[in-house]
Parts: structure tokens; sequence; C-alpha cells
């Protein structure tokens, strides 16, 4: 059976290096990788009547938009390095999203970039990967 | 629904503002006449005794009684699991990012919790005496069952357009329900009388009547009709409403909806806070205010028409208040994405729930203890709003302002909802498209602001009887399309007790 890490990606320096990282590992350890992308959303919020009638659309364009600016250019620089490569687009809460979809990918472990945001910031608006190590049920690793 | 007062009272009973004569006179006069024909009709009333009944409130409540007994009393069996799906215990967390249970009511319930849970209910209490409340309850509990099927058929029946956005509502499930039936021009007949009436109704309940009382709220506590500034200047107000109202659904403005929208929950949250708080500081009035309302029911003592005219006028407030029957929700809720049209039934059942049960009956409650308190309070010759206002400020002095905001708002935040429903209306008649749907919205952006610079009597009577002119082809269709309602109903419980439909978390 194969090992899965999943890897979160948001675009930022920091995750190119979370990517580094477990591109790295999952060499030496023979895993695969899956990048993760997740689209803050919450199911309760408020929105007008023809936002909601729009939302379908909105959200397909939304997750299209995330594999081409994003996962697709991180999947392509990663094709020579001989690891198996899967990515994944889902909406919801950063942190408890990321959780789901390691239990559905049944990975490993997850790899995360950090900010390194002040901790004025941090106390403001949180931080995914802090609120990652909390919560996870797999061993999280935070590249700085 | 925000309307304030009772359709018949309303031209004696409306604080509009006083502008210059000329121009509204002109068009009151030319419109009166066919108002009055119109008003007439649509709200036909029965005398029974001293009371009168109007029989389009008749016909809603019979249907909401056999909509309750014909589908098993479904507003107490799905209450619990409406609670569930609102809270996402059954979404599949792969479709993410979707219109959720709980958007779709939030966006439904912001469209009819307003001025009329606030001011209506005054008018109500005041008419019909404190006996009306059960009634309301009453009426707003039996509401919930034509809300179930209504909302169901519209997600049932919808349309979906090649863009992947959705249209749906009555206008869809009686066409395409009566032409399943093999009444194929009747349904066509009937889904084109209901699109322009929710397209003129739209204008009117949901657009002009809002703005002007907005207008009306804001030149109280500015100082007055006497002293505020604003008080001759309603076109300055009903032209900045308009760009305000424009920007958002013309403008797509997107940040000012989601404010309003943001705010408009927790100004509902904030007035039954504050209003229980009120109710608890006349704790001593409690047990009589509550034993009023029971006796009132009862023997309706000093209401014209008795316990009977109690009963009427608690139950046109409760269908006025929350639209069941009316089949706007069902627009609304048309854009969750679900394989099983039921549970956008289920969650909409509680919009009678909060509107009615629970916003109006606090209201009832603030107003029926101040009143014990205070004996003559409600002689003093307050209406309306100005009337909760007042039991309000009898407790918390402040109250007033805060309670226009929370007015403005509302008033605000059902514009919105009201454009998208007359918007729909329209796109049934004219079809989809850019061009076409500007131009209704630029028409509603006149009318918000012609809503506060003109007396429009009968140009809102005109509309109201419109908009209750459509539950006739609704309910109809309602009873024509209930057993499939039924058997879907049935299938889906049975799934989810068989676990076929499965929980995703909280198991």
């Amino acid at each position: 059976m194969t090992t899965t890490f999943l890897v979160a990606i948001d675009g930022s320096e920091g995750s190119l290096r979370a990517t580094n990282c477990a591109v790295e590992r999952a060499r030496a350890g023979q895993a695969d990788l899956v990048l993760a992308y997740v689209i803050e959303w919450s199911p309760y919020s408020f929105n007008t009547p023809e936002e909601l009638a729009q939302r379908h659309q909105r959200r397909e364009e939304e997750i299209a938009r995330a594999h081409k600016t994003v996962l697709d250019p991180v999947t392509a620089s990663l094709k020579d390095k001989g690891v198996k490569v899967g990515t994944d687009v889902r909406h919801g809460h950063a942190a408890e999203t990321l959780v789901e979809l390691a239990k559905e990918h049944d990975a490993a472990q997850i790899f995360i970039g950090r900010k390194g945001e002040s901790r004025m910031k941090t106390l403001l608006f949180g931080s995914v990967a802090g609120t990652l190590v909390q919560i996870s049920p797999v061993p999280v690793t935070v590249v700085p | 629904m925000k309307k304030l007062l009772l359709a018949a009272p309303t031209l004696m009973l409306m604080s509009a503002p006083a502008t210059a004569a000329g121009f509204d006179e002109t068009i009151n006069n030319a419109t009166a006449p066919i108002a009055k024909w119109f008003g007439s009709v649509v709200f036909f009333k029965v005398p029974i005794g001293d009371a009168e009944l109007p029989l389009v409130v008749l016909w809603l409540v019979v249907g909401a009684l056999f909509f309750t007994l014909y589908m098993g009393f479904i507003n107490i069996r799905g209450f619990k699991h409406a609670i569930q799906l609102v809270r996402g215990d059954y979404a599949n967390p792969k479709d993410a990012g979707e219109v959720s249970h709980f958007q779709a009511l939030a966006t439904a319930v912001s469209g009819t919790v307003g001025i009329g849970n606030i001011g209506g209910v005054a008018v109500a209490v005041t008419v019909g005496g404190p006996g009306a409340t059960l009634w309301l309850i009453v009426a707003g509990f039996l509401g919930m069952s034509t809300k179930f099927v209504e909302c169901t058929l519209g997600v049932k029946y919808r349309n979906e357009n090649p863009d992947g956005s959705v249209s749906g509502g009555p206008m869809y499930y009686l066409r395409k329900g009566f032409a399943e039936r093999g009444m194929d021009g009747f349904g066509k007949f009937v889904g084109a009388f209901y699109a322009i009436g929710i397209c003129l109704g739209a204008l009117g309940i949901g657009n002009m009547f809002q703005s002007n009382q907005a207008f009306v709220q804001f030149v109280n506590v500015t100082g007055g009709t006497e002293e505020s500034w604003f008080a001759d200047k309603g076109w300055l107000f009903g032209i900045v409403m308009a760009l305000v109202v424009g920007s958002v659904i013309i403008g797509g403005i997107k940040s000012i909806a989601r404010v309003t929208e943001k705010i408009v929950p927790f100004m509902a949250i904030f007035y039954c806070v504050f209003a229980l708080i009120v109710i608890f500081m006349n704790y001593d009035a409690i047990p009589q205010a509550i034993a009023n309302i029971f006796t009132g029911a009862m023997t309706g003592e000093g209401v014209v028409g008795g316990a009977l005219g109690a009963l009427i006028i608690g139950f046109q407030r409760a269908v006025f208040s929350n639209e069941a029957g009316i089949g706007s929700a069902s627009i609304a809720h048309s854009a969750v994405r679900t394989n099983e049209p039921v549970t956008e039934g289920v969650v909409s059942l509680l919009e009678p729930f909060i509107d009615t049960i629970i916003i109006c009956t606090i209201t009832a409650l603030v107003i029926g203890t101040a009143s014990v308190a205070e004996p003559g309070f409600a002689l003093v010759g307050q209406e309306g709003i100005a009337m909760t206002s007042a039991a309000f400020e009898r407790e918390i002095s402040w109250f007033p302002i805060p309670l226009a905001f929370a007015a403005m708002l509302f008033a605000f935040s059902t514009m919105i909802s009201w454009s998208y429903y007359g918007l729909k209306g329209w796109t049934y008649l004219f079809g989809e498209g850019q061009t076409m749907d500007r131009v209704y919205k630029a028409i509603f952006c006149f009318f918000v602001a012609l809503g506060c610079m003109v007396q429009l009597g009968p140009i809102l009577d005109i509309s109201d009887a419109f908009v209750f002119l459509i539950c006739l082809p609704n309910i109809l269709g309602l009873y024509f399309l209930a057993p499939i309602v039924k058997r879907e109903t049935e299938s889906y419980f049975a799934r989810i007790k068989s676990g076929e439909i499965k929980r995703y978390r909280h198991t």
C-alpha cells in the first residue's frame, strides 16, 4: 500500500516551500502527493437571492481558476521529479477542510507552509497552520 | 411580507409623507376607481355577524389546513429534520461551495421578516385585541405546511439555464405541473398569470411600500413631520434610496448587499433579545397578558365581530406576514442544488415559524405586557410601528433609534429580495437576458424613488391586490400537485429511516 502525503497549497511562497519539502520526503519514502487547495467559504454566510441563483456557476469558475492559476503550474513543475501527484480543490474552512481531505485521501501526513505572521496578526486573524496542528488527526509538518 | 397595515384601511391609516399636491393627486384621481374596484374584487369580504372575512384569507387558511392534514402534520414531524438540514448534518462535503440550506433559509427569511413584524402586529393587536395573537400563531403554524409544499415544488420544477444559473418558482411549477397532468394550455395561462402578478406586486408591496415606510420612520426619528428637515424632502430620500438599491441590483455592488444581508439577521436577533428584555421588565404583567390572549381569543371582548373578528384579524396578519401561499419564497429556495426537492421544503417550514410564531408573537407580547402594565397604553392613539416603538420606549428610552435603523434595513433587504422575485416573473415572460433584466431593474429603482415622493394609496392597493390575486392560481396548483409532493415526501423520509440517505456530521 502506498503512503499519501497531503500538501496544502494556496499559491504562496510558503506553500511552494512546503511542496518542495513534501516532494523530497515522498521520494525518500515512496509516497504519492495530493496537492489540496481550499477555497475559503462558509455555508453560514448571507447572500442575496441573485447570488444564490448564480452560486453554482461561480463555484465552477472558482474551482477552474484554482486549477488553472495555482495547481496546474505546480503540477507541471513536478512532472520530472518522479513523484505521483494528484490534486483536489474543495470549498470550506481552511484547516477543517484540510483535515477532511486528509481523511478522504487516507493521508499519512499533512505538509503546510507557514506565513510567519506577527503575533498580533495571528491573534486577530488566526493562522491556518496553527489551527491545523491543533485539530489534525495525522502528523503535520509545518514548513518555515 | 412587510405589509404594515391591513388591506382595506390602508389609505386611512397610512402616514405617508405629505408632499406637494398636484402630481400625486393626478395619479390618485386617475387610479383610485380602478384600485377600489380591483381591491373590492380581490379582497372580497363576506360579512359574518359584525365581522368581515376576506375570501382570500379564507382561501389561504383553508389551503394551509388542508396541506397540514394531507401531509400528515409535516410542520411537526419535519421540524427536527429541518434543523438538522440547516445545521448541515446531511450536506455532502463534496458539494461544499454550492448554496447551503442555511443560506437559502436566511435569504428567504430576510425577504419576509420586516416592518410588518414590528408594526403590522401592533395594528393587528389594536384592531383584533390580544386574542388575535393566538390565531396569528395558529395560522403561522398551519402556514408552515403551505410553505413546505410550495418550496418543494419550486425546486422540483425549476429551470436550469444554459449558463448554470437557475430559475424557479410558482410560474414554473404551475406551467410544468399542469402540463404533466394534461392541462398544457391552462398551465401556460396560470404560469403567465402568476408571473405578471408577481412582477407588478413586487413594485408595491416589496418596493414602494417599503421605501415609503422607511422614509416615514426616518422622518419620525429625525424630529417628526413638524420639525424634521427631511419631512418635505421625500424626493431626496427617495433618490438616495433608489441609488443605493440600484447600485446593488444593477451595478452589482455586492458589498452593500452583503453588509445588509449580514446585518439583517443580527438585527432580527437584536430585536428579539430586547423585546424579551422589555417583556421581562414587565414580568408581573406577563401572566395577565397571556391570560388576555386566551380569553381574548375565545370571547373577543371589545373587538368588532367578537371572537370571530379576533380570529380573522389574527389569520390575516399571519398570512400577510409569512407569505405562505403567495409563493415568493419558493423563488428564493429554487436556487439550492439538491437531488432531493423535499429537503428545501422541510427547511422552508422554518420560515413561518421564525417570522410569525417567534417574531410576531414576541412583538404582540411586548405590546400586551405594556398595555397590562399601563391600562391606557393602547388607547393613546399610536399606530403601527409607532405603537411598538412606544411600548419599547416605556422601558428603554433610547430604543426607538435602533428600532428605526432596523426598520430601514429590513425595508432595504426586502426590496433587494423582491426585486429578484419580480425579476423572475419578468424573465419568465420576456426571457432571460442582460438587457431585459436591466429594464426591469431600472423600473424597480424608479418605483423606489416614487414610493417616497408621492402618496400613492391607490397604486399601492392595486399592487397589493396583485400579490393576493396570485394566491389563487398558486394554491390551486398546490392542490393539484400535492399528491406528487406527498409521494416524494414519503419516499424521502423512508430513505432517511433506512439509512439510504446518510448523515455526514453529528453521527
